[in-house]
C-alpha cells in the first residue's frame, strides 16, 4: 500500500516520442486504468513504473521515495503479465515462491504467503502442478497469486485478461475488482478494452497517442469527456459526432441540414459561425416525428435493444453524414426514420482541436492536465 | 516437452495417410533398411565370436561362432600387436569426448546468453568472431593448428586433444536461436521478481532449455568419439590413442592380424555413442531438427 | 538479435564470453592465419627457413594435374556420396511416416547408425568387402569377378563411396521424417479429397514441400562428404591405389603431413576454405540456418 506519482513523464524510442509528459497522482488504495487504443503508450508508461524501461525524462516516486533509477526488483512492484509469464518447468508453488525465495525469506514464510494466496485464489489444488496443466483461466490466477505474495507497494496489470475468452474475461475481472479491494493495494492496471476500464477503475487515465487526453472517474469519463478522442472510445456504439457550427448567439449549434439544436445547459462563447462537433450518443437519440430525418442502412434487433445505422437525409438527398441510433426494443422494419437528440445529453466540441466546450461559467469542468491543454 | 519457446509438436497423423499403398510394401522397405544397417554390425559381432584364423582361412560366416566371448576378453586386456589395450583406449574416447561435449555447451551456452541478454560495446564483433569459426571444420585447419598446439606445448596432451575440437561455433549458433525465441515476459517476470542475469541463467533459461541442451551433448559426444583426422596428429604417443584411431593401427599386415579381435574392438567402438544416442533418442531427434523449424 | 529485455551492465557479459573468444582466436584464427601466411611461402631447400613466393603456391597447384584430378574426383564423390544417401534416406522416411504397426521401433533402428564413426562404417565395410576375408568379398573372387581395391582404383572409390553413405543415411532420415512430420495434415487431406495417387501425390506435393529441408540436406552432405570422410577412406585406402581415392581433403594431409610440403599444403587448405565458406554463405542465404557439428 503505498501512493504513486508520477512526475512529466516522457519517452522518447530515438526521435519518435512516445509519451509526452505524464503526471498523476494516486492515494494508497486506488485502481486506476490506463486505457487507450493500440500504440497510445499504455504499455510504455506501465513498463517505465515497473522499471523494466527507462523514461526519457521525468520521474516516479512510490510513497514518496523517488524510485525512477531503481532497478524493477528493488522497486517493491509486483507485476501481471498479458501472457502469464509462468515459469513453465517450475510447480504452481515455485512460481509463486520463487521470488520470496530470491529474497531470502525464511521458508516458513514463504508457505505462509504462498497457502494463503492460494486459498484466496481457489488455487490451493493445485499447487503441485506444472503450468501446462492448468487452463487459461487458471493461468492467470497463478500469475496473480505471484504478485500477492510479494506484498508489495504497488500492483501493475498488463492487460492480463486479453487472451482469455469473452466469459471468462467478465469472470475474472469481477474477481480482480473484489481482490484489489480486498488487498488494498494501489494499482495500476492497463487495457484497450473500455469495457474493463469502465467496471474496474477508481479512476480512468485516458492515453491519446502518448498525451494525457482525461483523468478522471469512469462516470466523469462518460459523462463528460474532455475530447473527440475520450469521447469516441468510451461507450459502445461509439458516440456520433456532427459538424455544426454556433449559432444563436451561442446558446445554440447549427447543423448541416440548417436544424438548430438549441443547448440545455447554457451559452457557449464564440462568434456565431465558430466551428464545433456536436456529440450525441447513440442511446440518446430519440424518436421524433420532426427531428431528423435519416435513410436507414442496417437494422441489428439486439433483443432488448435495436441499433439502427442510418445517413442523414438532406432534402431529398442522401449525405455522408452517418447517424447510429440504439432504441430501446424491437424497430419495425422501415428505411426512414426521424430522431432528436435528447437536449440535456448533448455534447460541445471544438471541432479544430477536439476539446470540449462547456457553458460559460460552467464550475464543473472536466479535471485536465495542464501539460495537455495546448493544441500540436 | 512443451516449455515457453512454443515449439508445436507435429499433428498426430491416423489413419489419413494410410490405405493409398498397401502396408506390406511399407514393412518390406524399412525391413530391408534395417536389415542394410543391422547386418554389417551383425557380421562383426558375429565374427568376433569366430576364430581369427579361421578368418583369414576365409571362413568368416554370419553365424557365431565357437570362441564366445574370448576376443573380447583378449583386446580389452592386451590389445593388439602395437596398441593399447582396449579398455585403456574406450577410457580416453569416453574422456574426450565428454570434455568436447561438456566444454562446448558450457562455453556456447554462455557466449550466446552474453550475446543474446546483454548489450554491450563491440557485442556485434564478438558474435562476428565466433560465427566465422563455424565454417571451418577442423580438417582445414589441421597443419597449422597442429603448429600452434607445438609452440603451445600441448601435443600428445589431453588438452590438446580436446581444446581445438571445442572451438567452433555450432552449439553456440543453436543457443543463440533457441534464447533469442525465450518470451520477453518471462524474463521481465523473473527481473521482476529479483533475479538478476546469472540466477535468471541458472533457474530459469538452462531448465527451460534442458530439451535442446540433452540433444546438444548427444551430438556433441558423437562427434567427439568419432573424431579421427585431429586425434591421428595429436596423438603422437601411444598413450593417447582413442579407439577409433586403434581400431586402425590393429590392421597391419593382413596375414598377422588378429581379425576376431579386431572386429570385437569394432563392436566395443561401437557400444557408447550407439547406447547415447539410444538413450536419449527422443530429445535428440527434437533437437536436432528443431533449428529448422 | 534484439531482444526488448536485456539486462544492465557489460562487464559480465564481456567476461561470459571470453572463453569462447579466446579459444576461436588460439585455435581458430591464429592457425588461419598461419595456414593464409604459409600458403604464400615455400621452405627452402634445406629446410631451414622459408621464403616468401606470393601466389605461386597457387599457380602451381592450378598447374598440377594431380590437384585438378583431386578436384574433380572430390566433387564426384560429394555428388555420389549425397545422392546415394539421401536417396535412401527419402525413400525410408516416406515410408516410416505411414502409420503402420511398430513404426516407432523402425524409427528407433534406423537412427541408431548416427552413432557410427566414419572410420568404424570404414571397417565395418572392410569386413565386407576385404578380397581376403570380407564377406562378400571373399564370395567375388571365389566366383570369378576380381574384386581387390587395393589395387583397383574404381573399387576402391566405389568402396569408399559406399561406406561413407551408408553411414549418413541416418542423419538424412532424422531430417526427412521430421520434414514430412511437419506438412500440415490439411494439406494432405486436401489432396485426397482432390484425388491426389501416391506416386503422383509424393511428386506433386510431398516432394516440394521437402524442398528447404533437401536443399539444406544437401550442403550438408556435400560438407560431410568433403571433410568428414577423411577418416573413411584414409583408414581404407589411404588415397590409394595411387590417387584413385584421394579427395582434396585426403590429399591436404598427404602433403601436409606425410611429405611434409607446408607450402602446397597451406595453399590447398586456403582453396578448402573459400570452398567452405562459399557453402555456409549459400546455406545462409537461402536458408538461414547453421550445420549441427
Amino acid at each position: 500500500m503505498a501512493t504513486l506519482e508520477l512526475i512529466g513523464l516522457e519517452k522518447s524510442f530515438g526521435a519518435t516520442p512516445v509519451l509526452r509528459g505524464i503526471d498523476l497522482e494516486m492515494p494508497d488504495g486506488e485502481m486506476l486504468v490506463i486505457v487507450g487504443a493500440s500504440g497510445c503508450g499504455k504499455s510504455t508508461l506501465l513498463r517505465m513504473v515497473a522499471g523494466l524501461e527507462r523514461p526519457s525524462a521525468g520521474r516516479v516516486l512510490l510513497d514518496g521515495r523517488d524510485i525512477t533509477a531503481l532497478d524493477p526488483s528493488q522497486r517493491d512492484i509486483a507485476m501481471v503479465f498479458q501472457n502469464y509469464a509462468l515459469y513453465p518447468h517450475m510447480t504452481v508453488f515455485d512460481n509463486m515462491a520463487y521470488g520470496l525465495r530470491i529474497r531470502g525469506l525464511p521458508r516458513a514464510d514463504i508457505r505462509r504467503r504462498v497457502e494463503q494466496a492460494a486459498e484466496l485464489l481457489g488455487l490451493d489444488a493445485l499447487l503441485a502442478r506444472k503450468p501446462r496443466m492448468l487452463s487459461g483461466g487458471q493461468r492467470q490466477r497463478v500469475a496473480m497469486g505471484r504478485a500477492i505474495v510479494r506484498e508489495p507497494k504497488l500492483f501493475l496489470f498488463d492487460e492480463p485478461l486479453s487472451n482469455l475468452d469473452a466469459k471468462l474475461r467478465v469472470a475474472m475481472r469481477a474477481e480482480i475488482r473484489r481482490l484489489q479491494r480486498r488487498l488494498g493495494v494501489t494499482s495500476l492496471y492497463v487495457t484497450h478494452d473500455q469495457v474493463e476500464a469502465m467496471t474496474l477503475g477508481d479512476r480512468l487515465l485516458v492515453l491519446d497517442q502518448g498525451r494525457a487526453a482525461q483523468l478522471a472517474t469512469p462516470m466523469e469519463v462518460f459523462e463528460r469527456p474532455a475530447d473527440t478522442y475520450v469521447a469516441a472510445f468510451i461507450g459502445s456504439p461509439a458516440m456520433n459526432f456532427l459538424p455544426a457550427t454556433l449559432a444563436a448567439d451561442g446558446t445554440a449549434a447549427a447543423l448541416e441540414t440548417d436544424a438548430l439544436v438549441p443547448f440545455a445547459d447554457g451559452r457557449r462563447d464564440g462568434p456565431d459561425g465558430r466551428p464545433l462537433t456536436l456529440g450525441i450518443r447513440p442511446e440518446h437519440l430519440a424518436l421524433a416525428p420532426d427531428g431528423l430525418q435519416i435513410v436507414v442502412e442496417l437494422i441489428e434487433p439486439l433483443g432488448s435493444e435495436t441499433v439502427v445505422h442510418g445517413r442523414v437525409a438532406q432534402g431529398h438527398q442522401t449525405g455522408d453524414q452517418t447517424l447510429v441510433v440504439k432504441l430501446a426494443g424491437p424497430v419495425p422494419a422501415t428505411n426512414r426514420l426521424a430522431v432528436w437528440p435528447i437536449p440535456a445529453q448533448l455534447h460541445v466540441f471544438d471541432r479544430a482541436t477536439g476539446q470540449r466546450i462547456d457553458p460559460i461559467g460552467d464550475e464543473s469542468a472536466p479535471i485536465r492536465l495542464a501539460r495537455t491543454a495546448v493544441a500540436g | 516437452m512443451s516449455h515457453a519457446v512454443g515449439i508445436a509438436g507435429p499433428a498426430p497423423r491416423t489413419a489419413a495417410t494410410a490405405g493409398e499403398r498397401p502396408d506390406w510394401l511399407a514393412h518390406v522397405v524399412l525391413g530391408v533398411g534395417v536389415l542394410l544397417f543391422a547386418l554389417p554390425v551383425w557380421l562383426a559381432i558375429a565374427g568376433s565370436t569366430q576364430q581369427s584364423g579361421a578368418i583369414l582361412r576365409g571362413d568368416l560366416s554370419l553365424l557365431p561362432g565357437s570362441e564366445g566371448l574370448a576376443a573380447y576378453r583378449r583386446v580389452l586386456l592386451n590389445g593388439e600387436l602395437g596398441t593399447q589395450p582396449v579398455w585403456h583406449m574406450l577410457l580416453i574416447s569416453g574422456g574426450m569426448a565428454l570434455v568436447i561435449a561438456i566444454g562446448k555447451i558450457v562455453i556456447s551456452l554462455l557466449s550466446a546468453f552474453a550475446v543474446v541478454f546483454f548489450r554491450f560495446p563491440f557485442r556485434r564483433t564478438a558474435f562476428w568472431i565466433i560465427f566465422i569459426t563455424l565454417m571451418l571444420p577442423v580438417e582445414v585447419r589441421i597443419i597449422p593448428t597442429y603448429a600452434v598446439m607445438s609452440q603451445l606445448h600441448l601435443i600428445s596432451t589431453f588438452a590438446g586433444l580436446t581444446v581445438p575440437l571445442i572451438a567452433s561455433a555450432t552449439a553456440t549458433l543453436l543457443f543463440r536461436q533457441i534464447f533469442a525465441a525465450i518470451p520477453d515476459e518471462l524474463v521481465e517476470a523473473a527481473r521482476m521478481d529479483g533475479a538478476g542475469p546469472l540466477r535468471f541463467l541458472r533457474d530459469i533459461l538452462i531448465p527451460v532449455s534442458a530439451t535442446n541442451i540433452a540433444a546438444l551433448f548427444v551430438i556433441l559426444f558423437v562427434f567427439g568419439w568419432n573424431q579421427y583426422l585431429w586425434p591421428l596428429l595429436v596423438a603422437t604417443t601411444p598413450r593417447l590413442d582413442t579407439i577409433v584411431i586403434g581400431i586402425v593401427r590393429m590392421i597391419g599386415v593382413e596375414s598377422e592380424t588378429d581379425w576376431a579381435g579386431v572386429m570385437a574392438t569394432a563392436v566395443l567402438a561401437l557400444i557408447p555413442p550407439v547406447i547415447v544416442v539410444v538413450l536419449m533418442q527422443r530429445w535428440f531427434v527434437s533437437g536436432l531438427t528443431e533449428g529448422e523449424k | 538479435m534484439e531482444r526488448r529485455t536485456l539486462f544492465n551492465g557489460w562487464i559480465l557479459p564481456a567476461l561470459l564470453v571470453l572463453p569462447q573468444l579466446l579459444i576461436s582466436i588460439v585455435f581458430f584464427y591464429w592457425p588461419a592465419g598461419q595456414a593464409m601466411w604459409s600458403s604464400l611461402t615455400t621452405e627452402d631447400p634445406f629446410g631451414l627457413g622459408s621464403v616468401f613466393v606470393g601466389a605461386d603456391n597457387f599457380t602451381a597447384l592450378f598447374a598440377d594435374p594431380r590437384y585438378l584430378a583431386a578436384i574433380l574426383r572430390t566433387l564426384l564423390f560429394c555428388a555420389a556420396v549425397a545422392s546415394l544417401s539421401m536417396s535412401i534416406a527419402l525413400t525410408l522416411a516416406v515410408f516410416a511416416d505411414r502409420d503402420i504397426r511398430g513404426r516407432g521401433i523402425y524409427r528407433t533402428l534406423l537412427i541408431w547408425p548416427y552413432a557410427v564413426a566414419p572410420v568404424i562404417s570404414a571397417m565395418l565395410w572392410l569386413f565386407i568387402l576385404n578380397p581376403q576375408v570380407g564377406l562378400l568379398g571373399r564370395w567375388l573372387n571365389a566366383h570369378g569377378i576380381p574384386w581387390d581395391y587395393n589395387v583397383n582404383g574404381g573399387q576402391a572409390l566405389l568402396m569408399v563411396i559406399v561406406a561413407s553413405a551408408w553411414k549418413q543415411v541416418s542423419y538424412n532420415f532424422i531430417f526427412f521424417l521430421a520434414g514430412l512430420q511437419s506438412i500440415p495434415r490439411a494439406v494432405i487431406e486436401a489432396a485426397r479429397m482432390d484425388g491426389a495417387r501416391s506416386w503422383h501425390h509424393f511428386r506433386t506435393i510431398t516432394f516440394p514441400l521437402l524442398a528447404p529441408t533437401t536443399f539444406f540436406l544437401i550442403v550438408v552432405n556435400l560438407t560431410y562428404a568433403a571433410f568428414d570422410t577423411f577418416g573413411t577412406i584414409w583408414s581404407l585406402t589411404q588415397g590409394g591405389p595411387g590417387q584413385s581415392t584421394e579427395t582434396l581433403v585426403v590429399k591436404v594431409y598427404r602433403d601436409g603431413v606425410v611429405n611434409l610440403d607446408l607450402g602446397s599444403s597451406s595453399a590447398q587448405s586456403v582453396m578448402l576454405m573459400a570452398g567452405v565458406i562459399l557453402l555456409t554463405v549459400i546455406q545462409f542465404r537461402f536458408i538461414g540456418r547453421g550445420t549441427n557439428a
